[in-house]
């Protein structure tokens, strides 16, 4: 059945960022319908379509840097992939790249991340926010809490910055999270742990950084 | 185009609301046009939230074959859940379209699509929030026209002093009709009451101004008198003589819904004459789409929208006229191509098991069935004649299938119903277990989902009471002892919300000022089981001074004038009182493509038959 598995850097803005993880692969298997592209199924009872995502996006995040991985039924050039995709993307999707990816089956995405970044603009009283992220940078460890889950959340920051042109009244700021062994780090979390935004405009996550690109 | 301002204050307060995808627009197949370059604009409101608005065919039946006309702009409003319009009213944020975030208030005309009672409040609801005034007689030139259509105005007095001007029966053509006598002149641009005037001579439209109600001193409806000499005395339904082509782009939502999949009617109408169904009366004569058409439909609706399942609309796909050739062709045409097709509304009978297994594919879930009543005698009288053995015989055939579990809908509460045909739904249900446990053993399901039956304007039990309270009661704890054990689930309805929508599918003019007063009480979402309120009913009904028994447990004359009598459904009152008759000699109709019984249909719209010959319209042939 898989003849071909394609790797598709998109972004997801707008509209699209309320789309939750599975309703956003419901509407990948769409564009692949209406692309007439031959998406893989799984064979059984309910056929499923073979497609994965990299890392779910918290619902409101924008991302710039989103991966997904499809497997086609059928070998298919790349550029006529990346021109039938386009053309069936609903406002808020965008691809900027498609590569094949020579193993059908191993390395599956969502195991090969070792980090993400993200951008974020903050409001409110942000005078304190370069003296904070010392602070937290400087801390050896630091207990927080999700969902009712206690965990380390500092040796998951891997790099905190904030960007030159700081006001007073907004920051932006820049992280990058890694992916650790039953762990993962979230930018709302960091925010929340500097505890000096009114208001968080947006968050986006830039890139998702898996271990070949890094190597 | 959009209207940012308002755009960027409900940006600023999605964050905070459950599944803020219900309030962005934007969806693929979404239509925006330049605000300021089209003639009318008209929003679309289904006074329901997005996830169940966005299934509705009518909508999207509008939506496509207004937007198709580049002069007019129809734009999408649903109203939002309780969080977020609390967020809205905070943020003095009115109803908006979802296309281009314009405030409702703005349009030229507010269409409004109500299928079912139960949304009467929330159309009070989503007038209020859209910063609108609630009566017709306060609107005026500085509002939109507010026109309202859907199967539940076949009786509108009861929400009639809220809406300007009701279209009865089919939209599609009538409502190009209404949009191009405001082409030139927007109803925002003349007076109200002028624009109202324009309306008069389009068949199939009230205008409820232009009438009032009158009672006998014993409190029954007396007449409606013109207070217009020109306005009609009967209002004919709109009937399109043959079905326009389907929409085949349909938005796509970004988020689940309802039924997320894409709708194709096949047939429009039904022969049977099941007497408590008011869909099968409303929606006559039977017209069909060929074969051909619905093939080339669903051909361009994939690549269209990327949906992998196809819903075949009808009241009854088995009475499609070439059914068996129709799946034949489906299969043949979108085999692997993981598509699934889904035909609801199958009778009981083993033809209809052999359509399913051909269009089902691996999964199998549960196959419905709706005997309606489980003995001979009381599906006689609803003229659903079909026997035990039939049922018996196909249920057998659908475990033998495949199918694990089989649905059985019932009704209770008909007037001649006894408390043996209650027994009997128990005894029936076990025997579909029976046969079951024979073929697959302790894997067999039967789920038993009992409702109440509410009589229907229109419809021969018109006439007739619901069940009181305690006695539905009665009979759900008989049910609820008898219908237990391994692979046996009831389910049922809660009285309460029978008689509620039994008051309002009756009601009179009279009953708007219940309406008001229970949306001013609180009363929203009266359809969702977390928000109906019936102690609130009770109270908005007595500070008014009516009696909802009235409206619910009171059997009528046959000589009883109707709120609704001048709302002509093509079917004659006096066929409806003889069919009413009938039944209670348990006399059945056949299908009555086979044999006319002459409800009034046909010289109803013999003109408009003639004027389109084909196939396509299914009455048989008859001397005129």
């Amino acid at each position: 059945m898989k003849q071909q598995r394609l790797r598709i850097h998109f972004s997801k803005t707008d509209q699209m960022r309320f789309t939750g993880h599975l309703d956003l692969i419901l509407t990948w298997e769409r564009i692949f319908r209406r692309s007439g592209l031959p998406l893989a199924y799984s064979e059984g009872f309910s056929p499923r379509p073979l497609l994965s995502m990299a890392a779910p996006l918290p619902l409101g995040f924008t991302s710039i840097g989103e991966i997904g991985d499809f497997w086609l039924s059928e070998i298919v050039q790349l550029n006529t992939v990346q021109s039938n995709v386009k053309n069936a993307l609903p406002p808020g999707l965008e691809i900027h790249s498609v590569h094949e990816i020579p193993d059908l089956f191993k390395g599956k995405l969502p195991s090969l991340i070792i980090a993400a970044k993200y951008s974020s603009k903050l409001i409110g009283d942000v005078r304190n926010l370069d003296k904070r992220i010392k602070e937290l940078l400087d801390t050896p460890a630091l207990i927080w809490e999700r969902k009712g889950k206690s965990f380390d959340i500092r040796p998951l920051i891997t790099d905190l910055v904030l960007a030159k042109q700081t006001q007073k009244s907004s920051a932006e700021l820049f992280m990058t999270l890694s992916n650790l062994p039953g762990a993962t780090g979230r930018p709302d979390d960091v925010i929340a742990v500097l505890n000096v935004a009114d208001k968080v405009e947006q968050i986006c996550r830039t890139e998702i950084i898996l271990k070949d690109e890094v190597l | 185009m959009i209207n940012k301002e308002l755009q960027s204050k409900i940006q600023s307060i999605l964050h905070a609301v459950q599944v803020p995808g219900r309030y962005t627009g934007g969806e693929f197949n979404q239509i925006v046009k330049s605000w300021n370059d089209v003639g009318l604009r008209i929003a679309l409101l289904f006074p329901e939230l997005y996830d169940l608005g966005m299934s509705n065919l009518g909508l999207m039946i509008l939506y496509d074959i207004i937007n198709q006309i580049p002069d007019y702009a129809a734009e999408r409003a649903f109203l939002p859940w309780p969080d977020m319009e609390e967020a809205m009213r905070d943020n003095n944020i009115p109803l908006y379209s979802l296309e281009t975030k314009n405030p409702l208030a703005d349009f030229d005309i507010l269409a409004i699509s109500i299928p079912y009672e139960s949304l009467y409040t929330n159309v009070l609801n989503a007038l209020d929030l859209a910063g609108l005034p609630l009566y017709s007689s306060d609107r005026s030139i500085e509002h939109p026209l507010v026109i309202a259509g859907g199967h539940s105005v076949f009786n509108p007095e009861p929400i009639s002093p809220f809406i300007d001007a009701f279209v009865i029966g089919e939209g599609e053509e009538v409502t190009l009709e209404i949009l191009s006598i405001f082409k030139e002149d927007s109803p925002r641009k003349i007076p109200r009451d002028i624009a109202l005037e324009k309306l008069i001579g389009i068949e199939g439209v009230y205008i409820p101004s232009l009438y009032k109600d009158h009672y006998h001193p014993s409190g029954n409806f007396s007449h409606l008198e013109k207070t217009n000499q020109s306005a009609p005395n009967i209002i004919k339904k709109r009937i399109v003589a043959k079905l326009p082509n389907p929409p085949v782009k349909p938005v796509v939502p970004y988020i689940d819904t309802v039924h997320n999949r894409a709708p194709l009617e096949i047939m429009r109408g039904c022969t049977r004459g099941c007497r408590f169904c008011q869909a099968g009366i409303i929606t006559r004569p039977v017209r069909e789409r060929t074969i051909e058409e619905i093939i080339h439909s669903i051909e361009t609706l994939i690549p269209n929208t990327g949906y992998s399942e196809i819903g075949l609309l009808s009241l009854s796909s088995s009475d499609y006229t070439h059914i068996i050739q129709l799946v034949e062709e489906i299969n043949n045409h979108f085999e692997g191509q993981n598509i699934s097709i889904s035909l609801p509304s199958l009778r009981i009978e083993s033809v209809s098991v052999e359509l399913m297994d051909a269009l089902a594919g691996k999964r199998r879930s549960g196959f419905t069935l709706a005997p309606e009543a489980a003995s001979e005698r009381l599906r006689k009288i609803i003229n659903k004649p079909i026997s035990d053995e039939q049922l018996l015989d196909t249920s057998k055939e659908i475990y033998k299938h495949g199918w694990h579990t089989i649905k059985l809908y019932f009704m209770i509460g008909h007037p001649s119903e006894t408390i043996s045909d209650v027994h009997a739904i128990a005894d029936l249900s076990r025997k579909v277990l029976a046969e079951g446990k024979q073929i697959i053993g302790n894997r067999a399901q039967v789920h038993v989902s009992v409702s109440t039956f509410v009589p229907k304007p229109h419809t021969p039990f018109q006439w007739v009471g619901v069940a009181p309270q305690n006695e539905i009661e009665k009979k759900i704890d008989l049910l609820q002892k008898e219908v237990r054990g391994r692979g046996l689930k009831l389910n049922w309805n809660d009285p309460k919300e029978t008689h509620f929508e039994s008051w309002l599918s009756r009601g009179d003019r009279r009953l708007s000022e219940v309406v008001h007063r229970a949306w001013k009480l609180g009363a929203k979402f009266d359809a969702w089981r977390e928000f109906f309120n019936y102690d609130l009913w009770m109270d908005a009904f007595s500070q008014i001074g009516l009696d909802p028994e009235f409206y619910t447990t009171r059997d009528r004359d046959p000589d009883e004038a109707f709120p609704w009598d001048h709302i002509n459904s093509g079917v004659n009152k006096s066929f409806l009182l003889q069919d009413y008759q009938w039944s209670q000699n348990e006399k059945t109709r056949m299908d009555c493509r086979e044999d006319c019984y002459a409800c009034g249909i046909l010289p109803a719209y013999n003109d408009l038959r003639h004027q389109n010959p084909g196939p396509h319209w299914l009455c048989p042939e008859v001397n005129r």
